[in-house]
């Protein structure tokens, strides 16, 4: 039951990144793909009615979090309290310009709002990477079950804080690898001058994403060696970080060779491979404790009561059928290529 | 003040900024609905003009619900990290249940709602709209039912350490308090929604623009309020009162200024709590009401504060006070606005009243400011508690979490929405001044 509830967490975060992923990737490359605002209305309407229900996978997950292993959510959440309140302030703010843009016609309100959309998804990709860095890395958390981490440490401090070599590495991987994830998605979605562009960065992002892939590989194995363990003790594990190397090499030959839908699927089988490879290798530790292994808080010792969390599967199932129901139904209903011109954006 | 204290101060104040927007959406929501019912069964284009209109208002104040309500669900855990370690086993339930089953439909209707009319058709669009409708008043509910566990909790069990977990799923998800709580928090969204649409109407008819729509907005939102305001007291409010009375009398006697127990308790209009003092200052009363309103009969004793431990009183028996009362206050005069208009609309004269229209036209703030009051009534009411009789506010907050670091959110969030609020007010004025009208003719969008 708790390693269901762990999948199941892993799983909807996964979806978050990944469905999520390609709109704020089309943020981080908005201005530099798209010059002209035609061109930015288009961004806009291809990611326009997806978003929102995008986002609310990470809303769900949250739910889902904080249902099944409350001591554990309640330990990440107020630990890392300044770095979260940005992240959501990053989030209203990036919601609020890609609503508000078109409903004015000014050439100053849509630049700023473009600037706003492009700062708030670049800062969130990387906050991503560096939250998934830091998981990976392990927090301070003491006997107590709780723990407070600074951003960044002074030099003095015993603990790094949030910001380090191995969270910020991860961090730069968040926004190159959402980013290539993002112009695949407008390379798929749009057409044109924007389509060219996209294809390009894109094309660029994804090499970058690969050094930066390994890099990171690397870096984890020296700084973070629990985790380091446990993908040498599950031999199981072995295939993703493969197959997430060789999905970004499809990915950029499908883009070379035009066919970008299966860039884009290519693409989302990237991210999913990454995340499930990482939420493997942790299991069962949802927050690892850099402090003493015994205070890390893992799928069993965080978990709500059994009965509970078996209530929670019968509702789970049905919900999560219907989700994707909707999922279908939403993205088959804005099949095909987005333009500007013609839509509400 | 303390980190306890700014905690507190930050969610009151984004909860009360972040319900601004959902009531709105979710009394209009339904108003949509029955637009598009019209629309179909009338002639004419006016029905179907309005809900893509309403629709448009719509999408701004569910845009900034959206992101004013991801911090809400967060704060759990940065700020009452003790509270969501004792109680997520049982509220995370609802509240992935609300990502799960409203907010998937809403946000994914919502899309096809504004995008997708010609592609539809008037019976698709139609579905959409009441997809959109049920989405948005299914995540009310499961927030109302969370809210309902920490007013009167039900379904749970506790372990050992003191943390609860769900004991039953029917317990928890249809608990009486909840139930009539959602009812009278959705009657009270109908009232947002219905004031709005008769004051942007009222206005309309004021400047003798859009005189089609205008009266079918009218027609609308007076008959909807009417009926809306009339059920926000009867039954709704009058059911809410009853539990109030019975599972919290503390808070009862608080809500009332009342500090002596006894039978046929008066029912007191207002007047200025004295806490210090334990008395009621310059009150105007009906004597006995207040026995009746609570347990059905005047000789019924009603517990008065003096009875119960000071350590038990809610922390600001003013404040609750005076929320109450304007609660209560604002519901009388909307349904008391809404009979007159009704009475002008079923003479035909209410087109011509402008007294009466200008009245309407100013009025939208009430509901806006009624529910915010009865929110502070009931979040007042159930302290010191976070969770009834199991956990205290005082107890519930993150360990490690410092007043600065506090501070400095608190004012994040003033600056952000203040700045969000005043765009959002300028967009949909400019809404509101363009009309009903196809956006297409809006100045190259």
């Amino acid at each position: 039951m708790h390693a269901l509830w762990f999948a199941i967490l892993a799983l909807m975060l996964t979806a978050y990144v990944v469905l999520d992923g390609f709109d704020l990737g089309a943020g981080i490359v908005h201005t530099f793909v798209a010059r002209t605002n035609e061109d930015r209305r288009t961004v806009l309407a291809a990611i326009g009615p997806l978003w929102d229900g995008n986002e609310v996978w990470l809303l769900a997950a949250g739910g889902v979090f904080v249902f099944a292993f409350p001591r554990a959510y309640a330990a990440a959440f107020s630990g890392l309290y300044l770095a979260l309140m940005i992240v959501l302030w990053l989030l209203v703010l990036r919601g609020v310009s890609i609503e508000f843009r078109s409903k004015v016609d000014h050439p100053l309100w849509r630049s700023a709002w473009d600037s706003v959309f492009a700062i708030s998804s670049t800062a969130l990709a990387i906050v991503l990477g560096v939250a998934i860095g830091n998981v990976v890395r392990g927090f301070p958390i003491d006997a107590s079950g709780y723990f407070h981490e600074d951003l960044f440490g002074a030099a003095r401090s015993r603990h790094p804080g949030a910001i380090d070599l191995l969270s910020t590495v991860y961090g730069e991987l968040g926004l190159t690898a959402l980013g290539a994830h993002g112009a695949t998605f407008l390379a798929w979605k749009t057409s044109g001058a924007l389509g060219v562009r996209s294809v390009a960065a894109a094309r660029r992002l994804w090499a970058v994403s690969l050094v930066l892939f390994t890099l990171a590989t690397a870096l984890t194995a020296v700084e973070a060696p629990v985790f380091a363990r446990h993908v040498v003790a599950r031999p199981w594990l072995l295939p993703f970080p493969m197959a997430t190397v060789a999905a970004a090499g499809i990915a950029r030959a499908s883009l070379g060779a035009g066919r970008p839908l299966r860039a884009f699927l290519t693409s989302c089988g990237f991210l999913a491979s990454m995340l499930v490879a990482t939420a493997g290798a942790l299991y069962p530790a949802l927050l690892p404790s850099v402090i003493d292994e015994s205070f890390t808080l893992d799928a069993y010792n965080a978990a709500s009561d059994r009965a509970g969390l078996e209530i929670g599967l019968w509702v789970w199932v049905p919900a999560i059928a219907l989700s994707i129901v909707y999922f279908a139904y939403l993205f088959w209903s804005f099949r095909g290529k987005a333009e500007g011109t013609h839509h509400h954006y | 003040m303390n980190a306890l204290g700014w905690s507190r101060l930050q969610f009151a104040f984004t909860i009360t900024y972040h319900y601004l927007f959902p009531q709105l959406t979710m009394g209009l929501a339904l108003l949509i609905v029955v637009m598009k019912a019209l629309g179909l069964k009338r002639s004419g284009t006016r029905w179907n003009d309005l809900a893509r209109f309403w629709g448009r208002v719509f999408a701004l104040n569910f845009a900034v619900g959206v992101v004013t309500g991801i911090p809400m669900e967060f704060q759990f855990g940065t700020n009452w990290a003790r509270f969501s370690n004792a109680t997520g086993g049982v509220i995370g339930l609802t509240l992935a249940m609300e990502g799960l089953f409203a907010f998937f439909a809403e946000s994914a209707f919502l899309g096809l709602f504004l995008f997708g009319e010609r592609k539809l058709g008037p019976r698709g669009h139609l579905l959409a709209a009441l997809m959109v409708f049920l989405g948005s008043w299914l995540s009310g509910y499961f927030i109302v039912v969370t809210n309902a566990f920490m007013q009167h909790p039900v379904g749970y069990a506790q372990d050992a350490s003191g943390r609860l977990t769900l004991a039953s799923f029917s317990a928890f998800v249809f608990n009486p308090w909840g139930l009539w709580q959602y009812a009278h928090t959705m009657t009270a969204a109908v009232i947002t929604g219905s004031f709005v649409v008769s004051a942007v109407a009222a206005y309309w008819t004021l400047i003798g623009q859009f005189p089609e729509h205008a009266r079918a907005c009218l027609r609308l939102g007076v008959v909807a309020g009417l009926i809306a305001c009339t059920m926000q007291i009867f039954p709704t409010g009058d059911r809410q009162g009853r539990l109030v009375a019975r599972f919290q009398p503390a808070s009862l006697a608080a809500m009332e200024g009342k500090f002596e127990s006894g039978g046929h308790a008066e029912l007191d209009i207002i007047g200025q709590p004295n806490v210090e003092e334990r008395r009621l200052e310059n009150p105007i009363v009906v004597p006995a009401t207040l026995s009746f309103l609570a347990y059905g009969s005047f000789g019924a004793t009603v517990e008065g504060l003096n009875d119960v431990p000071r350590d038990q009183w809610p922390d600001n028996v003013e404040l609750l006070y005076f929320a109450y009362h304007m609660m209560v206050g604002l519901g009388t005069l909307q349904l008391g606005l809404m009979g007159g208009s009704a009475l002008l609309l079923w003479l035909g004269r209410l087109e011509r009243t402008r007294a009466v229209l200008w009245i309407l036209m100013l009025a939208f703030p009430f509901p806006y400011i009624a529910t915010t009051a009865g929110w502070t009534t009931a979040e007042l009411g159930r302290q010191p508690w976070i969770v009834y009789g199991l956990q205290r506010t005082a107890r519930a907050t993150s360990p490690d979490l410092g007043a600065g670091d506090v501070v400095f959110t608190v004012l994040g969030y003033a600056g952000l929405y203040f700045l969000i609020g005043i765009l959002f007010l300028w967009l949909v004025l400019r809404e509101i001044a363009h009309g009903p009208a196809e956006p297409d003719a809006m100045a190259s969008r």
